[in-house]
Formats: structure tokens, C-alpha cells, sequence
């Protein structure tokens, strides 16, 4: 497996709330047919999940790319929404902006982002109100 | 306990993938909000949950939950069911509201 590479970019509909996660799905999926343990799938699928959930409800959706390697995948996640106001309340666990809509349809508790980075062995996040905001995870196997 | 006995405890219907209800599952977690789910489940088996969209399938997926129990005689439609089917889930609907189906399924010998 070493040397092995994959480079898979997804386009996440900001418009259909059903079809999130299914970037995740299949990157999933991939890393199951490459043989990667479980627990490293699950906090991929989980912080990935997360963000796609993200870009749907609050940036009117975004683009995932994402890089498979033998050790590791990168994760990179990008809209052009609103933005966010305040990183350090949006990154407190509870924290959440998310409409009552939202949070009819299971989701907007504000654990998203806390999530992202409790399973992320990396986390970095760029905002810019106005602008968009950028997602960068490292999750390492093993 | 096999999925097909924690349905007839909560007098269920298991509504797809019946061929894996013979399937052992230990532990269960209830709650509608999915994004709680995401947060807290460990290696629980089994979500129970009134919400029905699929980001129930997607989030049990994530999850390798492998059966969705479906509470309040609340249908998923045929959407939900499709995906949940092509990914191996089995969805458990029950006329029972949620407490009482965790009750039941804890005293049957469910773990948290």
C-alpha cells in the first residue's frame, strides 16, 4: 500500500439537505476497499461528516478535496458562505448559530466544529466574514 | 440479542434487510438529534430516534451503527429506506415512543 495515492474532490450541494454526507459516504467507502481500520474510517467519516453537514446549513454548500495516503488523509474543506463572526465561540462545544430549521432536521447543536477537531489529528480553520471559510483536517491511521 | 428479538420486544417491524435481523447487537443510544449522536456514540449497535430523514442512514453509517430503530409509528419513506438498504442498515419501526422502547430494550438486556 505504500506509495499509494488517491485525490478525490467533491462538489457539496448547498441547496439539498438529503444529499449531505454522501462525500463522505464515499470516501468511506474507499478507505474500507483500501483496508484501513475501522476506528481511523470512523473519525474520518465523523469529522468529515460534520463538515459537509456544516457547509450545507450555514455556506450554501462547498467543496470537499480530499488526499488518500498510505499513513494519512487530508482533508480540505471550502465554501464561499458568510463566514464566521467569531471562531472562538463557534469552536465552544454547545456553541451554535444554526436556525430552528435546522435543528428540526437533527443537527445545529453546536458540536460540529468541537467534533471536527476532537477527531482530527490536525485541525486548522480560516474564516472570513463576507468571504468564506476554509477546513483543514490531517487525520493519521494507526 | 438478535435484531429480530429486540424487535418483538418493542413489538416492531422490521420494515428492511430482514435477512440480517438474525445479526447480535449489545448496546443502543437514543436521541433525535443527530448531531448528539455524532458527539457521543461509542460503539453503540442500535440508534433509536423519531426523526426521519436520511441523514439518519448517513449518520448511522458514519457511525457503523447497524440498525436504526424508528419510534412514535413514525414511516420512513422510501428514500430513507433505499439508503439504509444499500448500506446494510436494518430499520426497526415501533408504534412505541422512545422512552418506553429504551426501557424496554434495557431491561431486555440492551447496554448504554
Amino acid at each position: 500500500m505504500v506509495g499509494q495515492f488517491i485525490h478525490q474532490e467533491y462538489l457539496v450541494a448547498g441547496n439539498n439537505f438529503n444529499s449531505a454526507g454522501s462525500a463522505s459516504e464515499a470516501v468511506k467507502s474507499t478507505l474500507k476497499k483500501m483496508g484501513v481500520a475501522s476506528a481511523d474510517i470512523r473519525r474520518v467519516a465523523i469529522a468529515m461528516y460534520e463538515g459537509e453537514i456544516n457547509m450545507v446549513i450555514h455556506a450554501g454548500g462547498g467543496v470537499a478535496v480530499v488526499d488518500i495516503y498510505y499513513d494519512k488523509v487530508n482533508i480540505v474543506l471550502s465554501d464561499k458562505g458568510g463566514g464566521i463572526e467569531d471562531l472562538e465561540k463557534a469552536m465552544q462545544p454547545g456553541f451554535s448559530t444554526a436556525p430552528e430549521a435546522v435543528q428540526r432536521l437533527g443537527f445545529g447543536a453546536g458540536m460540529g466544529l468541537p467534533n471536527m477537531k476532537k477527531y482530527a489529528d490536525k485541525f486548522d480553520i480560516q474564516s472570513e466574514v463576507g468571504v468564506g471559510t476554509t477546513v483543514r483536517m490531517t487525520i493519521f491511521f494507526g | 440479542m438478535k435484531i429480530s428479538e429486540l424487535s418483538a420486544y418493542i413489538d416492531g417491524t422490521i420494515v428492511c434487510n430482514a435477512h440480517k435481523a438474525d445479526k447480535e447487537v449489545y448496546s443502543a443510544f437514543s436521541s433525535d438529534m443527530m448531531s448528539d449522536v455524532l458527539a457521543f456514540v461509542m460503539d453503540q449497535g442500535v440508534l433509536i430516534t423519531g426523526l426521519i430523514n436520511p441523514q439518519i442512514v448517513r449518520t448511522a453509517l458514519m457511525m457503523d451503527i447497524e440498525c436504526i430503530v424508528v419510534v412514535r409509528g413514525k414511516t420512513p419513506n422510501n428514500d430513507i429506506i433505499s439508503l439504509a438498504e444499500a448500506n446494510g442498515i436494518v430499520v426497526v419501526t415501533t408504534k412505541k415512543n422512545m422512552f418506553e422502547t429504551s426501557g424496554r430494550l434495557y431491561s431486555a438486556g440492551l447496554k448504554a
